[in-house]
């Protein structure tokens, strides 16, 4: 009874295919998770160990190129940070100057009653004496002489010279510079100095006057040398003496001055002239 | 030449004097760029338009500064007779000149702004001025001589070169 090869090649074939589907349905149902974790562990081990190899080998060969695009690339990054951080400088500043600008619209806009001239600060006066700017408007923008110049804080001072394109200011810092002014809420009187240190400080506060540190200082418009109401800064400190028929005191001024670089000149206040009505000395 | 070249150097200087150097002081005193540069022009032993030099400035100055008309060119040219002075008598030591001149320049020139201003009415104190100011643009002035005494040689050389007998 033997059988013949064909049947048998075929019977082989059928229970080669009985075990492999087998086997799938197994792999399947996860049944052989175990066997192939077991038996994949050391073939993983030699491919990491082979592949590291062949990394390290393949870096090796390529270091030079790698490192020369990478310079390159360093560099061309440098370049763009560089070039980054410029921008950053000048929008900084230019946000700085919107931030100066958007403040003066809005003082201006708090005083619709006056007519405004912005204009930028170009330079000190080269004497160390005197407190004086220049600024880049003049004549020809329609800026007179006695026209007084505020910022968005308060008062600056007021144009003594114009040329056709900059005028020169006399801050009320400098030391020739008077300004009549009022004291809130006391209403007194008083006058407003310049000194060289840059300070300014007030005189002729009459005795009997309640002035307190705090109390804001604003232009009286006596004299018509400036519009009234226009603020100054706060009293710091008060000095008085039994025996002095004015009391005195400093200023702590609203403005930085050695900071000024914007400023808005008042266009429509026409100073007046008082000296003509002065009373003069009459010979015997 | 030497005379015409002075227009652009000295408004040069004076536009960084009023731009830049007047907002940095020390104090409230800043150094004189222009007097630095007049005094060590007028020191340089070939120079023979210092005067003009001097007038140049002062003319300048008096464009920019709100000092009475004329005293910065009768400081400025005290300073420069100064330094002629002692070009003549402290030859041989040049820099000391410099110094020297840059210390009673300096003082002059102050002194000649500060009278004026008082002259006209500004009631500045002295003691404030001399301690605020005047000591302190003194100081920095004589911190910046050697270098102007040195850029102003070059341009002396370079204006009037050496002579070579063949």
């Amino acid at each position: 009874m033997n059988t013949p090869p064909s049947r048998l090649r075929s019977l082989q074939t059928l229970v080669f295919g009985l075990v492999a589907v087998g086997l799938v349905l197994l792999a399947l149902g996860g049944y052989l998770a175990p066997i192939s974790r077991i038996a994949l562990n050391p073939f993983i081990a030699v491919q990491s160990w082979i592949a590291t190899r062949y990394q390290a080998v393949q870096e090796f060969i390529r270091a030079p190129q790698d490192t020369a695009r990478l310079r390159q690339r360093n560099s061309e990054l440098e370049a763009e940070v560089a070039q980054l951080q410029s921008q950053i400088i000048d929008l900084q500043q230019q946000l700085a100057g919107t931030n100066v600008l958007s403040a003066l619209v809005d003082f201006a806009r708090a005083n619709p009653e006056n007519r405004y001239q912005a204009a930028a600060v170009i330079s000190r006066d080269p004497n160390p004496f005197l407190h004086y700017v220049i600024i880049n408007r003049g004549s020809d923008d329609g800026l007179r002489r006695g026209m007084p110049v505020v910022t968005q804080q308060g008062l600056i001072g007021r144009i003594v010279a114009v040329t056709a394109l900059a005028a020169r200011v006399q801050l009320i810092t400098d030391p020739a510079s008077t300004v009549n002014v009022r004291l809130d809420p006391s209403q007194a009187q008083a006058v407003l100095l310049g000194q060289i240190t840059g300070d300014v400080v007030l005189e002729m506060i009459p005795q009997d006057a309640k002035v307190q540190p705090g109390d804001l200082v604003l232009t009286s418009g006596l004299g018509g040398g400036y519009p009234p109401n226009i603020l100054v800064g706060q009293v710091a400190s008060i000095r008085s003496q039994d025996q002095d028929i004015f009391q005195t005191a400093s200023v702590q001024s609203v403005v930085d001055f050695s900071q000024v670089e914007i400023v808005l000149v008042i266009t429509n206040f026409k100073p007046i002239d008082i000296n003509p009505l002065l009373p003069t000395p009459i010979a015997p | 030449m030497a005379t015409l070249i002075a227009f652009p150097i000295l408004a040069g200087l004076m536009i960084l004097q009023s731009g830049i150097v007047s907002r940095i002081p020390l104090l409230h005193g800043t150094p004189d760029l222009i007097l630095l540069v007049i005094i060590a022009w007028a020191l340089q032993k070939k120079v023979q338009n210092a005067w003009q030099w001097s007038i140049i400035a002062g003319l300048l100055y008096n464009l920019v500064s709100a000092l009475p008309i004329g005293v910065s060119l009768v400081g400025y040219g005290l300073a420069t007779g100064l330094a002629l002075a002692f070009r003549r008598r402290v030859w041989q030591a040049p820099i000391l000149a410099m110094l020297v001149t840059t210390f009673l320049g300096t003082l002059v020139f102050l002194s000649v702004s500060y009278f004026s201003l008082r002259l006209l009415g500004d009631p500045i104190p002295l003691g404030p001025a001399l301690n605020l100011i005047v000591v302190p643009s003194v100081l920095l002035n004589l911190v910046l001589a050697a270098p102007a005494y040195a850029l102003m040689g070059d341009l002396a050389r370079w204006l009037y070169p050496e002579e070579i007998e063949v």
